[in-house]
């Protein structure tokens, strides 16, 4: 056994390595994805030293036992040994308890409701076929795809879905709750002291574009949170270009979509040019390390608004009959929807 | 009345399988059937891998994708290897109870016929009016009128519920067999692992699967007839399908492995020369398995919002499984302790079987726990884990059982060299398509997406599953050309082929006749055939002087009963469809095709319930002609 | 096996319906079909319970259904029960004639009990209870429309029986098949007790 722990530190440090720290589940970067790692740890131990003992009866047995050439005999016929069945029988049965005592501990920890917690970020998400849409109840706030939310700071998340089921996942801060209908509402929670962009995904298969439909955790500090909510709050930018255009875009675009604080067909649009994506696929940078680039938004948004349907089949962004000049005052307005709050963490 | 010569109708060629009752027979019709199916969720499972080999790969698209997902899970798990299990089981249990038949050879060709056209209904979606798109699983809303409103759905729910009447068929039959047909002496704690697999098996299904009937009844009622069940806007329940569907689906998971484990004790103790260790333990194991197979089904929906003490109490009840499949591992190894092992190719797939289930066990154990499978539930590393189950469990079992009972199925050993290679190209290709699988899943890759994006770490083991899945594929195809080659060399198998025979099955011809025992045998002890052979007998005790032997009459009536139930589904489904053709619309939307197909299926009914079947005799004398000639 | 059949023709045992081994199957195997029908009706049952409450626009249990007419339909019910077990004593006793009128009236009994839910299902949708008004609507006739279906396929079935026997006689091959129709009527018949406990009694009170 002595012998074996340095093995299993090994592993475990191999484990911990593996994959994006904005991504895997193995790479926790919150308390509530530190907890659950913890437990994976704790079973992949467990389960090694099974599989160890396991394989290793199981190589033994196969070489030494094998019938030899020529080799005629027959071997004793053994009933069974109550001795070793009880053996096999109990240590599974304590090794279940090490296992277990953890788990209904955490089963218990992370149902918590931290709803009506005065310190806790309250969120309401609400999944759409193909998006995201999140709002803060108590500061007047909505919008798409980006949760941003403040680094040190318990967020206490409502779950729901308009449509079908959809399942709520930043691997690398909390496991995935599903998105239901009302009357199964969820709750969950997270936190994370660490200001990063973490990767969000759809974990429940919700039609054609279910792999399309990721979103992005934005932790940054409470002081950009805080300007960034009155930014979120104040008049929407006006639009800049030609007033056709101007006026295109309110009767085809802001038909579904908002830039106000208003709940909306499609995804809220204010300060679009701040996000991290575009369309929760189109990526505008690699990871939080790099800058937005703002050619790749451009690109992006163009792209997106000239076919929606090609990038996301079976979402409900039909596509717009819009002339060249149309297109691009469009795209350039969206893009340059900046928001000064975010401008270091962009790194614009 | 008994002993009128009946007219004794006999049939050949096709009208031979179409009326057959045969077990053995139907055995084949199912191994014929699952490996129709089989290689047809194989190509879909080839295909998604393709689509996945690289980052945004643009080879399917993404609606295709959830029909190719959808249908590979669904097909290989109701059509592809439940029949394989159903042409093992019908191949050999009887043989394994020293019995001549089964309890109803005629609802034994009924149960085929249903499952092989409920089969058939499902894949036709490939051909007409869409195909099910919303995972094995078709969680409503999505698989509702509103977010799939063309026909695939209803293939999935009437193309489940012809088969599954069939599957339910088979499952009693089995049961009734092994209760009331076992040889003098045969008595339950004397019966072969593999017959005892089946039993619990057959239970599991006539427990299950009326679940999941009622639940696919629901959906069609919502769906054709505008019911009410799964619609929120009218007080539907969308967590009342998943309760229903994983109520079956998870006593099915032990539906599918329970069978294998039978395979794999059989197996591991004939050549192993060895008495399998712990018998008594191994039974028991087997019935609490099936039994807490029924407790664990919400393991499932951990993340639908139970509440912690659902959760809990569901956490623990599963990892409880773990203990009596321990048992079972352990007895495994410990017979192969102190055996005498013989590596064909039917034990390499029985201990490869070993180390790749207790892989897909263990992984099982860590899902269990609750707040751990937040993070695992829905992404890859559950794929890898239900995939290390049913193929690396059932799968290789199925492969090991195939080649362990061909001879006894078909007069014909199956190369052995090529076997082992088969063998070797399956087993490689499972562990790179599989292993990597789990480390995607928990560094963040979903399951069921169509791409993903690069850059995320996914794409080297995605490359790698991608070549282990051709691999396997190469397998198949190396095993179904085994098939070929054996099929030309003569059936020349003797009655206990690989010497090492111990049960009953391996008393007699290889081929065995249609009546399988001359004589009934008187069963001594466990290990039946050993028994005498260690006692140096070389054929069993008969139980009975040599005598007429009745059989049952073949009957065309269950493949119109089944061909019915098609017409109907297909008439239920197309009923509010608009049509082209004026006649064809009138007879689809005033019910007529329904009708008929429902007309068909109780009338056939009628007839099977007023025509009495008196059977045939094989007289004495015929008996002891073939006697000679064996 | 054919010819133990044979032999026993000249004496009556006790239980003409297991006196062969097709016989004992039949007997067996149609036990585990109700085992299978019994899961059925569970999860209908369950699917009952979980939507009763989500009666939307259309009318309530308590506003629905009466009473009487149920309770009567549940005494017509019960004592076709009791035909049955006559008829199958007859059986045992081997007196043909008695059974046979046990038999039709239980088939007559039968018929009643359908009309009465016929009658009862078309009031209700006169009082805008629909198979598509509701989740508890759709429950509702599911529930107890797969039980009459079982009544309707029941009384079509002994009354095959009935033709069969009149044609052919008491023998061992025609017992089973009278055995298990009339377990299969006491099954249906435990099901509606169920039915008019679950849907109709705790409905009107609760």
């Amino acid at each position: 056994m002595k012998r074996l722990l340095p093995l299993f530190a090994g592993l475990v440090l191999l484990l911990s390595a593996c994959g994006r720290a904005d991504l895997s589940a193995l790479n926790p970067q919150g308390p509530v994805a530190e907890k659950q790692f913890g437990l994976m740890q704790l079973s992949i131990i467990i389960m090694t030293l099974v599989v160890i003992v396991v394989f290793a009866i199981c190589f033994y047995v196969v070489v030494r036992y094998r019938r030899k050439p020529g080799q005629n005999d027959i071997p004793k016929q053994v009933e069974g040994s109550h001795k070793l069945e009880i053996i096999w029988t109990v240590i599974p049965i304590i090794l279940l308890i090490i296992l277990a005592v953890p788990t209904l501990k955490y089963v218990f920890a992370f149902a918590e409701d931290y709803s009506k917690d005065k310190e806790a970020v309250k969120v309401n998400v609400t999944s759409h076929q193909y998006w995201w849409e999140f709002e803060y109840p108590e500061l007047g706030v909505r919008t798409a795809q980006d949760l941003v939310i403040p680094v040190g700071k318990k967020i206490a998340i409502n779950l729901k879905t308009q449509d079908v089921l959809h399942s709520f996942w930043v691997p690398a801060l909390a496991g995935k709750m599903d998105t239901n209908p009302e009357g199964n509402k969820n709750k969950m929670f997270f936190e994370t002291a660490k200001e990063n962009v973490y990767r969000g995904k759809c974990a429940e298969l919700c039609g054609p574009s279910h792999a399309f439909m990721d979103f992005k955790v934005k932790a940054v500090s409470e002081a950009t949170f805080t300007a960034w909510v009155s930014e979120m709050k104040a008049e929407p930018k006006p639009f800049v270009g030609d007033a056709a255009v101007g006026e295109k875009f309110k009767t085809s675009c802001l038909s579904c979509h908002a830039v106000e604080n208003a709940g909306s067909l499609g995804p809220n649009l204010k300060g679009i040019g701040a996000r991290e994506s575009v369309g929760g696929i189109l990526l505008n940078r690699d990871n939080a390390d790099e800058a937005i680039d703002q050619g790749k938004l451009e690109k992006n948004l163009h792209d997106w608004i000239a076919d929606p349907d090609k990038l996301k089949p079976g979402n409900k962004m039909h596509k717009i009959p819009l002339t060249d000049t149309e297109l691009d005052q469009i795209v350039d307005y969206l893009a340059n929807y900046k928001l000064d709050s975010l401008k270091t963490v962009n790194k614009q | 009345m008994a002993h009128t010569a009946h007219t004794v109708k006999r049939y050949r060629g096709l009208m031979d399988w179409l009326t057959t009752v045969d077990h053995k027979k139907i055995g084949v019709l199912y191994l014929i059937a699952g490996a129709l199916f089989f290689g047809i969720g194989g190509i879909e499972a080839i295909l998604i891998r393709i689509q996945l080999i690289k980052p945004m790969n643009d080879f399917v698209d993404p609606q295709t994708f959830n029909e190719l997902i959808t249908m590979h899970g669904t097909t290989m798990i109701f059509l592809g290897v439940m029949p394989i299990i159903f042409a093992l089981m019908n191949a050999i249990v009887p043989l394994q109870i020293g019995a001549r038949d089964v309890a109803f050879p005629f609802l034994n060709s009924l149960g085929f016929w249903t499952f092989f056209f409920g089969g058939l209904l499902l894949n036709l979606s490939w051909l007409i009016g869409g195909v099910p798109d919303a995972g094995w699983t078709s969680y409503v809303p999505l698989s509702s009128t509103e977010y799939s409103p063309h026909h695939g759905v209803d293939f999935y729910t009437l193309g489940l519920q012809i088969s599954g009447i069939g599957t339910l068929i088979g499952g009693i039959n089995f049961l009734a067999t092994i209760i009331n047909m076992r040889a003098p002496g045969m008595s339950f704690m004397r019966m072969p692992m593999f017959t005892w697999a089946s039993f619990i098996t057959s239970a599991l299904i006539l427990f299950a699967f009326p679940a999941v009937t009622v639940g696919l009844v629901l959906l069609t009622f919502d769906r054709l007839f505008g019911g009410n069940f799964f619609y929120i806007p009218n007080g539907g329940s969308i967590v009342l399908w998943q309760h229903i569907f994983w109520i079956f689906g998870h006593p099915e998971v032990y539906i599918l492995i329970l069978p294998a484990f039978g395979i794999i004790s059989d197996v591991i103790s004939t050549f192993s020369r060895k008495r399998l260790f712990g018998y008594s333990s191994m039974v028991f194991a087997t019935v609490l398995i099936g039994f807490l197979g029924f407790m664990v089904w919400a393991h499932h929906m951990f993340t639908v919002g139970l509440g912690p003490v659902a959760n809990a109490l569901f956490s623990i009840a599963t990892m409880l499984i773990a203990v009596p499949t321990g048992i079972k591992i352990f007895n495994w190894l410990f017979t192969m302790w102190g055996g005498s092992i013989k590596f064909t190719a039917a034990n390499l797939y029985a201990v490869g079987f070993i180390p790749t289930f207790v892989m897909g066990g263990v992984t099982g154990v860590m899902l269990a726990s609750a707040p751990a499978d937040f993070q695992f539930h829905d992404t890859y590393f559950v794929v890898a884990h239900f995939h290390y189950v049913i193929v690396g469990g059932l799968v290789l079992g199925l492969f090991s059982g195939l080649h362990y009972w061909w001879p006894k199925m078909f007069g014909r050993v199956l190369a052995e060299g090529l076997g082992k290679a088969t063998f070797w190209m399956f087993y490689i290709g499972f562990q790179l398509t599989f292993f990597v699988q789990h480390f995607l899943g928990l560094t963040g890759m979903p399951r069921r997406v169509v791409t993903y994006l690069p850059n995320q770490g996914f794409d080297t083991m995605n490359l790698i599953s991608t070549v282990g899945a051709i691999m396997m594929g190469i397998g198949v195809l190396m095993f179904l050309y085994n098939i070929v080659i054996t099929s030309r060399k003569p059936a020349n198998a003797s009655n206990d082929p690989w010497e090492d025979g111990r049960t009953l099955e391996w008393t007699i011809p290889s081929p065995p006749p249609e009546y399988n025992f001359k004589q009934t045998p008187l069963v001594r002890g466990y290990d039946a055939w050993w028994k005498e052979k260690m006692d140096g007998n070389t054929e069993m005790k008969p139980a009975e002087p040599i005598g007429s032997i009745h059989m049952p009459s073949p009957s065309i009536l269950p493949f119109f009963m089944s061909i019915g139930l098609f017409i109907a589904g297909l008439g239920f489904m197309f009923a509010k469809d608009e049509f082209g053709s004026g006649i064809v619309g009138f007879l689809f939307n005033n019910y007529i095709i329904s009708g008929l197909g429902l007309l068909i299926t109780f009338g056939c009914m009628f007839l099977r319930s007023v025509i009495d079947d008196h059977g045939y005799h094989i007289e004495k004398e015929e008996l002891e002609d073939k006697g000679v000639k064996a | 096996m054919s010819a133990s059949a044979h032999h026993a023709e000249e004496h009556w045992p006790h239980e003409p319906e297991k006196a062969t081994l097709e016989g004992r199957n039949k007997v067996l195997g149609f036990w585990l079909f109700l085992g299978g029908e019994s899961v059925l009706f569970g999860t209908l049952f369950a699917t009952f319970l979980a939507l009763r409450d989500q009666v939307g626009d259309g009318p309530t249990a308590a506003e629905l259904f009466k009473l009487p007419m149920v309770a009567a339909a549940t005494m017509i019910l019960l004592v076709s029960s009791l035909t049955s077990v006559f008829a199958v004593q007859a059986l045992h006793r081997k007196d043909v004639k008695a059974m046979l009128n046990w038999l039709i009236v239980t088939v007559i009994l039968g018929f009643g009990f359908l009309a009465l839910e016929i009658y009862e299902f078309v009031e209700y949708i006169h009082e805008g209870h629909t198979f598509t008004t509701s989740a508890f609507s759709s429950a509702f006739y599911t529930l107890v429309g797969f039980h009459g279906a079982h009544v309707a396929f029941g009384v079509a079935w002994i009354t095959i029986l009935i033709v069969q026997i009149f044609k052919k006689g008491l023998n061992f091959v025609t017992a089973p098949k009278i055995y298990v129709s009339a377990i299969y009527w006491h099954f249906i018949d435990v099901v509606w007790v169920f039915i008019f406990t679950v849907v109709y009694l705790m409905g009107k009170v609760g």
